[in-house]
């Protein structure tokens, strides 16, 4: 108890004269407290304080696109990659309709990360800008929306890294949302997840991914 | 030399800030408290840099496990009793008020529609123990897709516009999810968002 009688209260008096004994008003609020604390632990403990995040995708119309409206894009500026087992990510180029040699590579910054910056910087000259950018709207030079604006002329640049994203049946969820973020991580504008081809599961097997 | 005195000081505190404070506190989690609604299957989401947040109404969340199965759930009770009407409808099934009451009470499902009247019958434990096999997806039995179209096409007053999460298990294999996706796509969905957890520093 936070209290300890300090004397008083009831003592024998002298005079032999009856009175009532004076009782203290203090409540001990200890055992209060104590559940005070019991509860607000219950409540910190099942609470749920951050709401999920997400990550929005838009994946291309099922109709079948009438050849007119199709744009064709240069074969260099296209990389494929190939979401295969074991978290590994196998990518090519297509030259004149044929497909260069896969190269197989991990996930993460100092893999699929570099060779994605690396190519994308090769073919957007603008790339370098957006870190100028970034700290300009932090330094409150431009604007939220500036930047935003900015950014969006950037990652759709025409000539900027095409991404064709093909995930493998044996590869895992993971692998793909890992992908998409590496998408937003390099400023890849324009990116899309597309079924894979029997050949390219042929490619697989010859880089032993299969 | 003159003794000094301690004076004798009395050794009881002042509860009363302390309880102030723990009494607040307590307050302040008790408003802020949602509870998680029970989910039928833990699902260990990937992580992405991504910030955006999921709005918390007009959600349909299609939950992949990694066993491959495929849950189904959607939010607002009303909603979800209109849904049931519509899916029954479809089925040919008859549900008594009682058991689309107790559907609308549900946040997910992962039964086919064939065992959705036993589904219902369960007590809270027995579904806790339960093992679901998932809501079908296969072409031939699309109920899923079924799902997805009846969602969309219920009217809701207050609904704005129904928002599509797909919440994976890290380790769910890529048909499933290929298959989820052709799913919606199949119903018009072409635009959906994956529900990923912070990203851990690097």
């Amino acid at each position: 108890m936070a209290e300890i009688e300090g004397g008083g209260g009831g003592g024998k008096h002298k005079g032999g004269k009856k009175r009532g004994k004076k009782l203290s008003t203090r409540v001990d609020f200890t055992p209060m407290v104590d559940l005070g604390f019991l509860l607000i632990t219950f409540f910190m403990l099942t609470t749920s304080m951050n709401k999920p995040q997400t990550m929005e995708i838009n994946m291309p119309d099922k109709n079948v696109i009438e050849e007119k409206d199709k744009t064709l894009v240069k074969e260099s500026q296209a990389i494929t990659l190939l979401l295969a087992k074991d978290d590994k990510v196998v990518t090519y180029f297509l030259k004149d309709g044929e497909p260069s040699t896969p190269q197989i590579q991990n996930f993460g910054a100092k893999g699929i990360r570099t060779t994605l910056l690396e190519e994308n910087r090769k073919r957007n000259p603008l790339l370098d800008s957006i870190p100028v950018y970034k700290g300009m709207l932090n330094k409150g030079i431009i604007t939220e929306e500036e930047y935003k604006a900015r950014l969006f002329d950037i990652k759709s640049f025409k000539n900027a890294l095409i991404v064709v994203i093909k995930a493998a049946d044996n590869s895992k969820y993971e692998n793909l949302v890992d992908i998409l973020d590496e998408m937003l991580i390099c400023n890849i504008g324009r990116y899309a997840v597309v079924d894979i081809s029997d050949s390219e599961v042929e490619m697989l097997k010859t880089v032993n991914l299969n | 030399m003159a003794k000094v005195k301690v004076p004798r000081k009395s050794t009881s505190v002042d509860m009363t800030a302390m309880t102030d404070v723990a009494f607040l506190l307590l307050t302040f989690f008790m408003l802020a408290t949602k509870f998680k609604p029970d989910e039928p299957v833990v699902v260990d989401t990937p992580s992405s840099i991504s910030e955006i947040k999921l709005p918390e109404t007009d959600i349909m969340q299609l939950t992949i496990d990694k066993t491959g199965r495929v849950f189904f759930g959607i939010d607002g009770q009303k909603t979800r009793e209109d849904i049931l009407q519509r899916m029954a409808k479809i089925y040919n099934m008859k549900f008594s008020p009682e058991e689309i009451k107790e559907f609308s009470l549900q946040s997910t499902i992962g039964v086919p529609m064939s065992q959705l009247p036993q589904f219902l019958k369960m007590t809270t434990e027995e579904r806790a123990k339960a093992n679901f096999p998932g809501v079908p997806t296969d072409s031939l039995n699309n109920e899923l897709g079924n799902w997805i179209w009846e969602s969309r096409l219920s009217k809701n007053a207050e609904r704005k516009e129904l928002r599509i999460a797909i919440k994976g298990d890290r380790d769910a294999n890529m048909p499933t999810v290929k298959r989820v996706i052709a799913v919606l796509q199949e119903k018009k969905v072409n635009r959906f968002n994956f529900i990923t957890s912070m990203e851990k520093a690097e």
